[in-house]
Order: structure tokens, then C-alpha cells, then sequence
């Protein structure tokens, strides 16, 4: 993975505080005024701070806007899971609104409808793990056997386009083609079969939300697999063909073990998304199929909060799911160092 | 370094090729044997060919299909639909009425229009910011960029909640306000860091070179780095832009008025929940009247709702790949 990236050298700096790549000293020979930092030649005076600011003000307000927007609208409400532990009441304000411990902790753990949702955003996390997540690297094997660059290209274009189709699109083509009004439907009925109805359908609801998430997101997923095997050292193909192994033990021996560390990647990535699973598709949809399947945390947090008014009890639902999964993530991370892979960030 | 984009040249044929698009078979030599297989590799069996030919045709199919059927509802009058029961796979006559009127006036315009501002100025905004950002945080020796990226990192690993972002946008009075479509996720740190691996990535020398002859960092980033980034900025603004126009959700919670809707919500509430709507034809059936109705106009406002995509799309999604790897790497 490492070998795709240009940047990783002078990115490895974000992990390792203060060593200055070849990069750094690089910009260094341009630039005597940064020396002290490049590690050779006389020693410096320490720059202060100041110095460095006015130096680099440039730099810095560039970054303000930025960080002003994710000050408000990404920090503030941060501060504003405050009211998890009040009695939240709009009409008063966060100011005002009484503390009340942690009475609406106690009550998303003691509500049934808060673990339906948490079984049903399992159970759709682990199905999709199991029945979406394969489909991308078969595709992109398949995909990176077709060796005539012009098909090649072609295919990719067409498999990716799905994904910048909004939700609202996705369900909208699948219950126009498979539902009760659909065609599949009218197809079948004029050849005497009945189906029942799909998209209202709880007990086939794990599969339908599954199929849609295929069809709008199987063809992306692989754009990061390619990427992986365009590396590849078309070498190492040669020397096993040398040695006698066929089409089969090449890609179990080389290409597979070149995926390796992506896959790991996105594994990772899954569970610590394992408490978010398509927000948008799901509320599309709940209303067809009801809450008993289609109720996942986030859709619960939406309809007691927003829909409902408990502000206070939909925040601490919605925190105790954001904090889980942030252990998710951090966890799943930390078994992969142990495991010798990247992992999302490097290790500091 | 040569810079970053240009820098995987010609040591992988296969991105190359794919980048350029060029590659044919030259009919002069033996034409049995094709030029992109390289000379190790055995020769595909028939049965192989075969059935990888089937396999990659169905996918193809699986997604051009449903566009192709909608567009051609879509382009298709109230009586065809009626005959057809549905959805039309083989067009019979065509006509554009369904598309003049949802256009003549009326929620769907209306709505057609909110999207497009929404996501003309929030692309712009968010890309702007994105690319001042990522150049701001491009070099490692600069004061307090690590704090700074710090503050960026924490919001891909741990979002507010969806109850106090929603209590601030409506403290702000934002409700019922375009902004409140725009600001609350105007900044994504994964484009953010994606443009700044790409940055990061482009010769120090070039851009010393310009900082020697006295230029500043923002004549440096406006100058050097940006003509350099097309690429990469193109693919940033796709996701942005691509993120505007799909959005519902926020719609859906912070804009109450129909009348400020976005296409998306209107796609939901009159296409996908059936609910009719007043004057456009939409959700009615009226075959009496002779005007489009029902289910060519519902096709109509869906393939509204795709056109920008794919207009945009051929343009951008060669640099895909780039763009993904960028972005993915470091996080």
C-alpha cells in the first residue's frame, strides 16, 4: 500500500513528531532559515514561537476557515451532548434546563425499543459483512484479469456511476423494477406467478437493503482494490509462472497477499462503522417495512429525538453510540498493529 | 519528486493505459495474440472467456438497465405507460411532455432550483475552504499544523450526534434557511486530507523556487500548486457536489417549508411515498385529460435528479483512482 502513495514519506511526519524527512532537509538547502531543524550545519538560536507565527501566518489563515466551521458546527455540538445529562427542554434552553445525572443513561439502557435497535443495526452490520464485503475484491479480480485496458476502462466507469446516485434514487429504482407496482412483478404475473412484495416484506428486508447496498456501492468499493493491485510487481508473476504454478496459485500466492493490508483496512473501517449502518436508506425505508427490522440506532436517535421531542434521552442514545463506536474504531486499530498491518493511522 | 500525479508514469503500464485510453491492438502482427497480454501469462481458455464475458456483461447491464428503463419512461406518454402496465422497456412514442411540465413552473422547478444553488454555492464554499486548509497544513515544518490536523482528525472518528447539531442549527436560526443545507457539513477532513497528501506530495523544489523569487504562499498556492491540482480538485469538488445534491436527510430535518425544498425531497415525498402533488401531475393518474401524468412525470423527476451526475461524471471519473488513493492512504 505504502508503495502507491508519493506522499508517504513526507506524510510519515504526521506520525513521528518532529523528524524531518528527506523532505525536510531538502527545503532546508533552499532555505538557511529553517537549518536548525534540518539536524546538520552549526547550531541555531532556538526560534521562538512568535517568529515562527509571523513567518508562517500565511499558512495559518488559510486554515481558519476551516477551523471556524468545524469550531461550530462540529465542536459546539460536541459540547452540546451536555444535555444527555439534563432534562433538556427547548423552551428553557441548554442554560437553564436542570441536571438530572444520569437518569437518561438509565433509561436508554432499561428501554427494549433502544436494544431492538441496536440487535437489528447488528445483525444488518454482520449480514453485510458477510454478503457485501466479498463482492468488491471478487470484482476487482475479475475486473483486473480483463486485460484489454479499453474494456477495462470502460466497465470501471460504468460500475462506479452508481454511487454518486443519492439513496432517495436507489430505493426509488428498486421499487419501481422489484416492487408490489414493479416490473419484475408485472413480469411474473403475466407468466402466472405471485410474489409477494419486497419492499414491505420484513422477513426479506436484510436481503433487499443488502442488494441495494451492492448495487450502489460494489463497483466503488473496488476502486481501491485496483489501486492495490496496479502495484503490483508484474515480476513476481513471472518468477511463479517459472516455477510452475497456474492461474489459480498466482492469485492465492501473489495477488491476494497484495490486497492483504486493504482489506484489513476496510475491515477495520467496517467495525468501527458497526453501530452506522446507511442512515438514509433505512429511514427511506422504515415506513414500508416497520420499525421491528428496519429500527437502527440512528433512526431511533432521529425518531425520539426529532420526531418524539426527548431531546435528552435520543443525545445519551445517540453518545453512548458514538463513544462505542469510537472504542470500535480505536480497538480494531490497535488488533491490527498487533497484527503487524497499518491500520487506519500509524502508530504514533 | 517529480510532482505526484505524473510521478507513477510509465512504471505501470496498466495505469497508464488506463489513464490515456490509447492502447489498441496493432493489426499487423499476429493477430491471434493479444498486445496486453504479457508473453508468461497462458492463453485464456474458450469455457474461461466465455463465461467471464457473462459475468462482466450481466454487471454492466444490472446498472445501465434501470437508467435505461426509467429515461425511457421517462421520455414515454400517460397512454404508453397505461398500455405497458409500467415501467417502458421498448420505447413505442416519444415525447418530452413529461419534462415540460414539471419545468413549467411549480414545486419541482422550484425545487430543481433550490438544489442547484445549494449546490453550486456549497461546492464553491467547501472546496475553497478544503483547498486553503490542506495547502495551510501541507508542510510538516510549519508552526502549529499539528494541532491543527489534530482538530481535523477528531471529526472522522467522532461525530456530535445528530440532537445537538440539530438543537445549534436551530439555536442559530438556521431552520428553514438554505445555510443550514450548506454549513453543518461543509468540511469533510477526508477531502481535506486528500487534497493535502496530493500537496504534500508536489516537488519543495518548484514551490522554493517561487518562494525565492519573492513570492508569497498564497501567490505560491494560486500560481504553482493549483494549476498543478486540477485534477485532484476536480474529483474533491465531484464528492462535495455529489454530497450537495444527493443529501436529504438534512433537508428532511431542518426545512419544514415545501416550497424550500431540494429535488431530493421531493423525489421522496412525491415519487418514492406516492403523495400527490398539486398541480404538477405528479402522483396523479389522469388518463381522461390527455395531459402526462403518473408515471412518466415521476420518471421525469427522477432523471432530474441524475442528469447532473451524469453530465459531470465523464469528465471527472478518469482521475478517480488517483483521487481514492490520495485520500485513503493517510488518515
Amino acid at each position: 500500500m505504502t508503495a502507491t502513495t508519493r506522499s508517504d514519506g513526507a506524510g510519515g511526519s504526521d506520525g513521528a513528531a518532529g523528524s524531518d524527512g528527506p523532505d525536510g532537509t531538502a527545503r532546508a538547502a533552499h532555505r538557511p532559515r529553517s537549518s536548525r531543524r534540518a539536524g546538520s550545519g552549526p547550531p541555531v538560536r532556538h526560534r521562538s514561537a512568535w517568529s515562527r507565527i509571523k513567518r508562517d501566518r500565511s499558512l495559518l489563515i488559510m486554515t481558519i476557515p476551516v477551523i471556524v466551521l468545524l469550531g461550530v458546527f462540529a465542536y459546539v455540538p460536541m459540547l452540546g451532548n451536555v444535555i444527555a445529562w439534563q432534562d433538556y427542554s427547548p423552551y428553557v434552553g441548554i442554560l437553564d434546563s436542570p441536571f438530572v445525572g444520569w437518569w437518561n443513561f438509565e433509561r436508554v439502557f432499561t428501554n427494549p425499543l433502544f436494544w431492538d435497535a441496536v440487535r437489528n443495526t447488528l445483525v444488518i452490520t454482520a449480514f453485510q459483512l458477510v454478503f457485501f464485503f466479498p463482492i468488491p475484491i471478487v470484482l476487482a479480480l475479475l475486473l483486473n484479469s480483463v486485460i484489454t485496458p479499453a474494456i477495462r476502462t470502460t466497465i470501471q466507469s460504468v460500475v462506479y456511476l452508481p454511487h454518486f446516485f443519492s439513496w432517495v434514487l436507489v430505493v426509488t429504482i428498486f421499487q419501481q423494477l422489484l416492487g408490489g407496482a414493479g416490473q419484475l412483478h408485472r413480469i411474473l404475473a403475466d407468466n402466472g406467478i405471485a410474489m409477494p412484495d419486497i419492499m414491505t416484506n420484513p422477513d426479506t428486508f436484510l436481503v433487499l437493503i443488502t442488494a441495494q447496498s451492492v448495487w450502489k456501492d460494489a463497483g466503488w468499493g473496488i476502486i481501491i482494490f485496483l489501486a492495490a493491485l496496479s502495484t503490483v510487481d508484474p515480476a513476481l508473476y513471472e518468477a511463479s509462472v517459472m516455477d510452475g504454478a497456474n492461474r489459480w496459485r498466482r492469485i492465492w500466492h501473489i495477488t491476494l497477499p497484495a490486497l492483504r493490508p486493504v482489506i484489513i483496512l476496510l475491515l477495520i473501517l467496517r467495525l468501527g462503522d458497526a453501530l452506522t449502518v446507511g442512515f438514509e436508506q433505512l429511514i427511506l425505508q422504515r415506513g414500508a417495512v416497520g420499525a421491528g427490522v428496519a429500527e437502527v440506532l440512528d433512526t431511533f436517535v432521529y425518531y425520539q429525538g426529532v420526531i418524539n421531542g426527548d431531546w435528552s434521552f435520543a443525545a445519551a442514545a445517540g453518545l453512548v453510540k458514538g463513544i462505542v463506536s469510537l472504542i470500535l474504531v480505536l480497538g480494531a486499530n490497535k488488533i491490527a498493529h498487533v497484527f503487524g498491518e497499518a491500520g487506519v493511522y500509524k502508530r504514533a | 519528486m517529480s510532482t505526484a500525479l505524473g510521478s507513477n508514469r510509465g512504471t505501470h503500464p496498466a495505469i497508464d493505459e488506463t489513464v490515456t485510453g490509447t492502447a489498441r491492438p496493432d493489426p499487423r502482427r499476429r493477430p491471434r495474440r493479444s498486445k496486453h497480454r504479457p508473453a508468461w501469462e497462458d492463453r485464456p481458455t474458450a469455457l474461461g472467456t466465455g463465461a467471464k464475458v457473462i459475468v462482466l456483461a450481466l454487471i454492466v447491464l444490472a446498472v445501465v438497465y434501470p437508467l435505461y428503463t426509467v429515461i425511457i419512461t421517462s421520455l414515454s406518454t400517460t397512454a404508453a405507460v397505461t398500455e405497458a402496465g409500467g415501467l417502458i422497456t421498448v420505447p413505442t412514442e416519444l415525447t418530452t411532455a413529461a419534462y415540460r411540465q414539471i419545468l413549467a413552473g411549480g414545486i419541482v422547478t422550484r425545487a430543481t432550483m433550490v438544489s442547484i444553488g445549494v449546490t453550486a454555492v456549497g461546492t464553491l464554499l467547501s472546496t475553497t475552504v478544503s483547498i486553503l486548509c490542506a495547502y495551510g497544513l501541507s508542510k510538516p515544518s510549519s508552526f502549529g499544523h499539528r494541532p491543527i490536523l489534530f482538530v481535523l482528525l477528531i471529526t472522522m472518528f467522532f461525530g456530535a450526534g445528530m440532537i445537538p447539531t440539530y438543537l445549534l442549527v436551530s439555536n442559530l436560526g438556521l431552520i428553514d434557511t438554505y445555510w443550514s443545507l450548506i454549513l453543518p457539513g461543509a468540511v469533510s477532513a477526508f477531502n481535506v486530507l486528500l487534497l493535502r497528501n496530493f500537496f504534500m506530495g508536489i516537488d519543495p523544489g518548484i514551490t522554493d523556487a517561487a518562494r525565492i523569487d519573492g513570492a508569497g504562499e498564497w501567490r505560491v498556492l494560486g500560481q504553482i500548486v493549483l494549476p498543478m491540482s486540477k485534477a485532484v480538485t476536480a474529483v474533491v469538488a465531484l464528492f462535495y457536489g455529489v454530497g450537495y445534491w444527493n443529501a436529504f436527510f438534512n433537508a428532511m430535518l431542518y426545512i419544514n417549508d415545501n416550497a424550500k425544498w431540494p429535488l431530493q425531497l421531493v423525489l421522496r415525498s412525491y415519487v418514492l411515498q406516492g403523495v400527490t402533488l398539486p398541480g404538477s401531475g405528479v402522483g396523479q393518474v389522469d388518463v381522461a385529460t390527455g395531459a402526462v401524468t403518473g408515471l412518466p412525470v415521476k420518471m421525469a423527476v427522477m432523471v432530474l435528479a441524475i442528469i447532473p451526475v451524469l453530465v459531470v461524471y465523464p469528465f471527472v471519473q478518469r482521475h478517480f483512482t488517483k483521487g481514492v488513493i490520495f485520500g485513503a492512504i493517510k488518515g
